[in-house]
């Protein structure tokens, strides 16, 4: 069983966001990091090859970036995947959802895997969608936030919460499966894995490589388009305490509630 | 002709989802804006006179899919797609939800269609729409247009408010849909597991102590349960601590669990992401307990404590029972 991980570079959690006003696109200058969420998918990877039903003879992750986001790959690798290949082009810029999905499906294509994982949202642009996207153009089954994954031969069963509580759901393989936070701890890197990770193989492919059609990719084949950005509506900021001394603190919060009747 | 599709998600009981039915009556406005119609889609065996019901929300025309299976995604993009691509509906609109992420991105997929998510208000100009979506933690609005047909908006979750202006019974149209392969590839084994005991209906409830993942263990709910006994109020959850099983579903509130709009919602632990803010921002007044200030809870509360819950639950509630004598 092949196993690829779809992962993606983010902005640091502890950068302060913003849009670029020029291309109305967000600004992703400054320190960057693997999307926290995409490291689910690949300790949920590791944890099918280390649950011994299923034989997986690779782990590799994937991405679509700048040449920054080889370090995300690096990351990917340092956590468990084997190797790593990166889309890189600047054709690819400006992409919007169905213009990323249709780039990235093309790129996993010429991978074949038997298992396609990848993380709830991306930590910057809060999407939530590329999974199902991605399945569609591979003619994959899909699921989203799934928190729940138990491997057969040629199947998964997962659970996942949907609008009226929680769905079991089986899925045959090859499929495409989005996980939820809630599935895993992903472990640690060891420090070896760290320094190991630089040597492990690393493909750069451009959009030609993988079949994608340029007209459907970058900033000419999305299909939507930024028109404005604008503040959201005034409201006016809560009061905020720094609890130095707790019984003032304390005495500060019931005042508060008093005040307004509610206790 | 410009039309507005919206898909109608009804639970195992047949009874549509609040989110699915705001989308009809944000759908007739806009299409009503723009000279076209609103539609939904249905799947299932829903009976004619519920389908035909939807009218009262705005809908002109129900389409029925009767063979596909309601619950999961790609079947219903296979029924959505081709009522769009049949009909020539110029847009899609999903309420918020699990299902209309889902599905709204298959049709992306399939119909190469630009798509908007998260979105919390539509409006019309020029016969087209532009969808309005918050970003970065909701600090800023992107005005989003569609530069082809169709174009799929994928609202948040309560951003359509359910409107009964429909003039009577809508159309009903019965649809015969052929599932693409990979479409039947996923089943479902069992749907809308709740674990659910009864008991208590925060819905109903006043006063509202939420307890997140900083809560640091399933143990620590004591203290937050302790908190809302102290002021006659009930406790709630957020999804990841349901999903961990630290708390139960029946309690969780956010994008799939229930929205609450109590006099005071008191937020211990919870970091405040967008899935669980759309569920109760319209709380009366919300305090916040957070030891991380950069934490977007305190983005949008009235009062936010910075601090160790562990020290400061304790003596609040010792406080509150205090003052009550």
């Amino acid at each position: 069983m092949k196993i690829c991980c779809l992962v993606k570079e983010v902005p640091d959690a502890a950068v302060q966001k913003r849009i670029d006003s020029n291309t109305k696109r967000l600004d992703r200058s400054g320190e960057k990091n693997l999307n926290p969420f995409d490291t689910h998918g690949i300790e949920a990877a590791m944890q099918i090859r280390e649950g011994g039903v299923a034989e997986v003879d690779e782990i590799v992750a994937v991405t679509m970036g700048p040449d920054s986001a080889v370090r995300a790959l690096h990351k990917a690798v340092a956590l468990g995947a084997d190797r790593s290949v990166h889309l890189s082009d600047s054709a690819l810029e400006g992409s919007d959802v169905c213009a990323t999905g249709y780039a990235l499906a093309k790129l996993l294509e010429s991978e074949q895997p038997d298992l396609v994982l990848l993380g709830q949202q991306s930590d910057d642009g809060e999407c939530y969608t590329i999974g199902a996207v991605v399945a569609d153009h591979l003619k994959m089954p899909s699921l989203t936030q799934v928190i729940k994954m138990d491997v057969s031969e040629g199947s998964l069963q997962c659970q996942r919460q949907a609008e009226y509580g929680y769905d079991t759901v089986d899925v045959a393989l090859p499929a495409v499966i989005s996980v939820g936070d809630a599935i895993n701890e992903p472990r640690y890197p060891s420090l070896k894995a760290i320094m190991g990770a630089k040597k492990k193989p690393l493909d750069t492919k451009a959009t030609a490589d993988v079949g994608i059609e340029a007209d459907k990719v970058g900033e000419a084949g999305s299909q939507t388009q930024v028109l404005g950005i604008n503040p959201p509506p005034e409201k006016q900021a809560g009061e905020i305490i720094e609890d130095e001394d707790t019984n003032e603190t304390v005495e500060k919060i019931v005042a508060w509630l008093a005040e307004r009747k509610l206790i | 002709m410009a039309g507005i599709l919206v898909y109608a998600l009804h639970s195992d009981e047949g009874v549509f989802n609040n989110n699915s039915l705001g989308a009809i009556s944000e759908a007739a406005k806009l299409a009503s804006d723009i000279g076209g119609e609103a539609a939904a889609l249905v799947v299932g065996d829903i009976d004619d006179a519920a389908c035909a019901a939807l009218g009262k929300y705005g809908a002109a025309k129900v389409y029925r899919a009767k063979s596909v299976p309601e619950g999961l995604a790609q079947p219903i993009v296979d029924a959505m797609a081709k009522v769009i691509t049949d009909d020539g509906y110029t847009y899609a609109l999903f309420g918020g939800g699990l299902l209309g992420f889902e599905i709204g991105a298959g049709l992306t997929a399939r119909l190469g269609a630009g798509v908007t998510m998260e979105v919390t208000a539509v409006k019309a100009s020029g016969g087209k729409l532009i969808a309005e979506r918050p970003v970065l933690q909701d600090s800023a609005i992107v005005d989003v247009g569609y530069v082809s047909e169709p174009g799929i908006i994928i609202g948040r979750l309560n951003a359509f408010d359910i409107a009964e202006g429909g003039s009577g019974d809508a159309e009903v149209v019965d649809v015969d849909v052929e599932l693409s392969e990979w479409s039947t590839k996923a089943t479902m084994v069992s749907r809308g597991e709740t674990g659910d005991e009864g008991g208590v209906n925060i819905e109903d409830a006043d006063i509202l102590v939420g307890g997140g993942r900083g809560l640091g263990e399933k143990d620590n709910f004591k203290l937050a349960e302790e908190l809302a006994q102290s002021m006659g109020g009930a406790v709630a959850a957020t999804r990841a601590v349901v999903d961990a099983g630290w708390y139960p579903y029946a309690t969780q509130i956010g994008q799939t669990g229930k929205t609450v709009a109590p006099k005071l919602y008191l937020a211990v632990g919870i970091s405040g992401a967008i899935q669980h803010k759309v569920g109760m921002m319209n709380s009366e007044n919300i305090v916040a307990i957070n030891k991380d200030q950069n934490a977007p809870i305190f983005e949008f509360c009235d009062l936010g404590i910075v601090g160790d819950l562990n020290k400061i639950m304790p003596k609040l509630t010792e406080a509150i029972n205090a003052k009550k004598g």
